[in-house]
This record gives C-alpha cells, structure tokens and sequence, in this order.
C-alpha cells in the first residue's frame, strides 16, 4: 500500500462531452475508489461509452475535468494510459495473430520484456486459462474466449484501473461467469474495475453502480444505498411479490387496482409496488373477481431495475 | 417467381443514395471522360526544340523559320554546339534539336546536296514519333520552295536521330514510366488498406489506448510499405533490365535514391486515403481517382505537351509526373541530379507537403 491509496482511483467533476450540437455527455461527476467494481449502466446511446472513451483519453472532454490515480486525464493523457486497461466494446484485437503473438504484441507496445513478459504470460494464462490456446489464431476462439484474451492483453501491464465496455454481451452464461469470477479476483488484489453491462444480475455484483440516462447520471451509489432511497420506494408504499395463476392475465388487473402505483412481471412472478393499506386479502380478492387463482404474497426489498425505473420516471416526470 | 423484385429493387436505390462513396462512383466516369476527351490528343504540337545554327545565313534561318512555322516544333532556344544541344535534350529541357552545319549557305548556292541534323529525343514515343515525321518532310518542302526560286538542284535533307532508342522499342518508353505508376498504386493501396483495416475492426481504437506514440503508430505502419516499396522497385527494375532488355544508363543509386524519396508521398497518399475511407471498398474507390490521374496524365501513357492548359496545370501537381521524368531520365537518357534537381525539388516538396498534411488528418481523425 502506498500514500495514493487515499486518493479514489477515479473522479470526475462536470464532465461533459458534446458532438457538434448533440449533448452526448452531460456534466458527469462521481468518485470511484480503489479496488471498486464499479458497474456503468444505461440504455445503448445514453453515452456510456462516450464517459469511458474520455477516461481512456480516446477522446477529450468538452468541459469539465477528470483524474484517474490523482492524474489530470486532459492534460497528462499519456501518463494515464500507462495505468490503465481497456476492453472495448467489440473484440478488437487482430484476428490473424494467434492468442501468443496477441499477448506478445501488446506486451511489447507496454515494454514487456525477457522474463517480465514470460511471467505476466503465464500469470494472465493461470488467471484466464488461456494456455492450451496459445497458438490458436485470435479469429477461431469462440467469444467467450476471445473476451478472455482480450481481458488478458488489457491486464497484462498490470494496469490499476481496467475499464471493460460491456465484457459478457454475447457470451454465454458460464462464460459470464466465469468473467466474473476473474473480475472479483481482480478486485480482491486492489485492481479497480469500470464494467459497464445491461444485465441487472451483474450490476447487483458490483460494489458501486452509475446509471446514466439521456445523457445525464441518474444516480451513483452502493447497490443497497439506492434501494433505499425515498424516490425508489415512495412513502407510504411497499413491494410486494405476489404469486397466482395466469400472470400475464393478472399483470393487466392489478395495475388498475386501486392502491397499486406499478406492476411488473418477472418470470411468472409478479411485482407490485403497492400503497401499504393494500394486504393479501384485498389482491387476493381483486384477482378472483376476474377467477384468477391467488396463491401468495410477500413483501420484498427493490431490485437495482426497480430502482433504475423508479428514478428514470421520476426523472422524466420533473423534467 | 419475381415476388419482391421491387421491394429488392426499392431497398438498392434507398441504399445506394445514402452510400457516400456513391459520389465517387459518378465521379469517376466523368473524370474519364474529360481526361479522354481533352487530355488525349494524340496530335503532338509545341515541342520543345533547340536550334544550334552553325551557320547563320538567310538560308539557315529560312529553314529554322520553316520548322517554327509548323506549330509541331516550338524553339525555345539557340544551343552553342551539338554538345549542348545534346545536354539539353538528356535534361529533358528539349526534345528535339536541329544541328545546322557552317556550310549550309555555301553548300546550297553551289548547287550541292546539304543536310541538317535533327536529334530526336526517343524517351517519348508519341512526341519521337512526331518529330520524325515532320522533320523529314520539312527538307522535302524546303527543296521544294527552293526548286521553285530557280536554284540549280536544290537538295535540302534534314536527317533525324533518334537518341536514346533509335528502333523506338515501345518497352522502352513505357517500362520505366510503369515502375513509377505501380510503385505509387501498391504502396498507397498497401498503406491505405493496412490503416482502414484496423479501424474497421476496431483495432486501431485498441492502439490508441496504449501509451504507443502517434509518431510510432504512424511510422511503424509506413516502414514495412516503404521496404515492401523499394524492393518492388528493385524487382520491376530487374524484369525491365533482363526481361524487356531496357540497359538503366544513368546511375543506379541516384534512381534507388529518388525511388525511396517518391515513397514518401505515395505513402502519404495511402494516409489521406485512410483518413477519408471508412472501409476497405471505400479506400479502393478513392484509391481510383488518385490512380486514375496518375496513370493518364503524369506523361506515363499520353505526352503532356499535348494537354490543354488546365489540365496540363492538374499534371504539374501529380507527384508521380515527376518521378516518372525521373525514371525515364535516368534509365533511358543517362541523365544525372544536374539536369534532374528542379524534378528532385518538386518531389522534395511534395514529400513534405503530403506527409505533413496527411500525419495531421490521421491525428486528428484518431481523435
């Protein structure tokens, strides 16, 4: 540990990006501190990868300022990228290469040498089990695999801050979580992780969560925090879980019942946000009206999506 | 069995109105089209000649007058001897040169059979050929003229020579002018395809990220061309030497030399190319309307001597235009960077105009 550890890994103040009159970042400002797994979420198009490609130094901002490990990303860009990995969204590295030239190549642009290099090879093998792979051509790994290398060339400098733009669309489930297991792993050794995702299950992974909408971010926090925040959960109302038969036919009676603020299906579960005057009874009495069969509801705790929908109308309404 | 023809044919039409390489495919048609029409005129007039009049008699400047009046020739200066009317034409400043011998005038009015040199420089075919042609017939329309002044048996005869390829061997004329066309088409398509294709698949974005410098990312892509250049050059030089027997009779070094200089803007070509390409068939498509002028109008197929106005000006600002001077200077005429340096310049300023502009688009373009 040394005298940095204070400072976050990342922080920005104000930042904000616009392409020739299109507003695609709106004065961003949040801190990220170090050894975070920090999961980015928003719709495509909300300007997630606009925020990493100015981290990055890919891009500068318009306005508005940006450190990451204390370093000022506008004026000392190069500086930064020495610290830094970066998976972009869309495999980008060469398919013509094999996994060994991949690695090698990108080793020697970060001066990787000799030993050095052989040692953070075998490393980024035993971490993502890329070794029987090593003369393989980047083109023929599955994407899984290929997320796997490219995660691999971006650590192998031993960078403090990764930002991985959207790490496991595409891959399939044991992939993910897999991925996710070498994040965690990653994390645990202090390496501070910028993931941005569109699955909830991975944002409730994450120790810190952004949600930026439109341009602007919604909200910033610990997963728990925006939980339970008033505007997620309004005064006076609770969650609830309900289970009957027939859900999609229930979906539609429930939101016009009277006392429910919002109904959402999960599955052939039902989540209802609902005014606390309204019991088990009363849904149960509402559903067999229209014969549908009750079987049971209990109160439960918002989901990150509750809380990304609450705020987002929330925000659409005042605006 | 046409079911959604139209549909088919609608989606074509919407998509190719929104293609921005679409401009360039109608662009290119007409770009030919002017060049062919105007550009080509195989009716050679104006060419540069040298007189070296010995004689300097009423006579001999009857038959000066008779070259100029026939529009082919156009003098642009009297030479001191046939040395210097030699220098000249391997410098490239005239292509042809009349040689009056000193006792034309005295010859003539004794009645006895004279002639004139005319020395023809044969790096040029369309312009050789010309040029032959017409001198020939200017000693025929000269004793004719003097016949009629009642001489006793004029006989005026201007003998052409033709230098440098005296049985006008095509390979000859077009050989060295083809190492410069395709030394420009491989090295620019190389760079420019090498530098599209890593945006294309999102590697270059990948680049930039690493602390690697622009000057590295952008030499480090040129080097392997330029030597993938040079040895290509190496090679078609061979095959002319050996396969087509044109001899090189200027120095090799000095043509290797100003080879490696006409890389820098050729591959500068492939840079701006990249930089305006968003893909690979849009790179190939602009890659044509550079090539395009290159091969029609440097002075490689057609002489520019007989080019109007504008686009004899477009031809000063190919690059290309001079390397092939270069090229045919050397290899067929033996001339040296003496008569070469104002092509050297030109290249010279070339090199640094297009590397400049175009390492600036490409660091703009990264962003």
């Amino acid at each position: 540990m040394n005298e940095t550890t204070a400072t976050p890994a990342i922080v920005t103040k104000s930042l904000t990006r616009k392409f020739g009159p299109v507003l695609a970042v709106n004065a961003v400002s949040f801190d990220i501190e170090r050894g975070a797994i920090f999961g980015f979420l928003g719709p495509n198009g909300s300007g997630k990868s606009t925020v990493i490609r100015m981290l990055c130094g890919l891009l500068a901002p318009t306005a508005g300022e940006a450190w990451l490990d204390g370093i000022d990303v506008r004026r000392h860009p190069e500086e930064v990228k020495r610290r830094i990995g970066y998976t972009s969204q869309r495999f980008s590295l060469y398919d013509d290469l094999t996994v060994h030239e991949n690695i090698r190549f990108f080793g020697s642009i970060y001066g990787l040498r000799g030993e050095r290099f052989q040692r953070r090879q075998a490393e980024m093998c035993d971490l993502l089990g890329l070794g029987p792979y090593l003369n393989r051509l980047a083109g023929r790994l599955s994407g899984g695999w290929k997320q796997r290398l490219a995660v691999a060339c971006a650590l192998l400098h031993e960078p403090g801050i990764v930002f991985l733009d959207e790490p496991t669309a595409g891959i399939d489930p044991v992939a993910r979580r897999e991925l996710w297991d070498v994040l965690f792993r990653l994390s645990g050794e202090g390496v501070t992780l910028f993931v941005t995702t569109h699955y909830m299950d991975e944002a409730e992974r994450c120790s810190r969560v952004g949600y930026i909408y439109l341009s602007n971010l919604i909200v910033c926090g610990k997963p728990d925090e925006l939980k339970r925040m008033p505007e997620v959960t309004p005064a006076g109302h609770r969650r609830l879980e309900v289970r009957c038969d027939q859900p999609t036919r229930a979906l539609g009676r429930l939101r016009q019942m009277e006392g429910v603020a919002d109904a959402t299906l999960f599955g052939d579960i039902l989540h209802v946000l609902a005014h606390e005057g309204v019991d088990d009874g009363a849904i149960r009495r509402h559903l067999e009206r229209f014969s549908i069969v009750f079987h049971e509801a209990r109160e439960i705790a918002p989901s990150l999506e509750d809380v990304f929908v609450m705020l987002t109308r929330a925000r659409a309404r005042s605006s | 069995m046409l079911r959604g023809l139209g549909a088919i044919i609608y989606k074509e039409v919407l998509q190719v109105r929104r293609d921005p390489a679409t401009r360039f495919i109608f662009l290119i048609p007409v770009f030919q089209t002017i060049i062919f029409g105007f550009a080509i005129d195989m009716d050679v007039q104006h060419i540069a000649t040298v007189v070296c009049d010995m004689d300097q008699s009423k006579e001999s400047r009857r038959l000066v007058d008779r070259l100029a009046n026939t529009q082919t020739f156009h003098i642009i200066g009297e030479a001191a001897s046939e040395e210097d009317v030699r220098r000249r034409i391997v410098a490239g400043q005239a292509k042809v040169g009349l040689i009056i011998p000193p006792d034309y005038s005295a010859r003539l009015l004794n009645g006895e059979q004279v002639s004139a040199q005319a020395l023809i420089d044969g790096s040029d075919s369309t312009v050789a050929m010309t040029a032959l042609q017409t001198s020939r017939a200017i000693g025929q329309v000269e004793t004719g003229v003097l016949a009629g002044l009642s001489l006793d048996n004029p006989q005026v005869d201007v003998r052409p020579r033709v230098l440098f390829n005296p049985d006008l061997i095509s390979a000859k004329f077009y050989v060295p002018g083809l190492v410069g066309i395709i030394l420009q088409i491989v090295t620019m398509m190389l760079t420019a395809f090498a530098i599209v294709r890593e945006r294309e698949r999102g590697t270059l974005e990948q680049l930039v990220v690493t602390p690697v410098s622009r000057p590295a990312l952008i030499l480090g892509k040129l080097i392997p061309y330029a030597v993938i250049g040079m040895l290509q050059t190496v090679f078609v030089l061979s095959l002319m030497r050996f396969l087509f027997g044109v001899r090189i009779q200027g120095d090799l070094f000095l043509l290797l030399s100003l080879s490696a200089l006409f890389l820098l803007p050729s591959l500068s070509f492939g840079i701006l190319v990249s930089t305006v390409a968003a893909n690979q068939a849009q790179a190939m498509q602009i890659s044509l309307l550079i090539i395009l002028p290159s091969v029609l109008l440097s002075g490689f197929a057609f002489p520019r001597e007989t080019m109007p106005a504008p686009i004899y000006a477009l031809s000063c600002v190919i690059p290309v235009t001079y390397y092939v001077q270069i090229l045919r200077g050397i290899i067929l005429r033996g001339a040296g960077l003496w008569a070469l340096w104002p092509q050297t310049l030109a290249l010279v300023g070339f090199a640094v105009a297009l590397v400049a502009v175009s390492s600036m688009r490409f660091q703009k373009r990264l962003g």
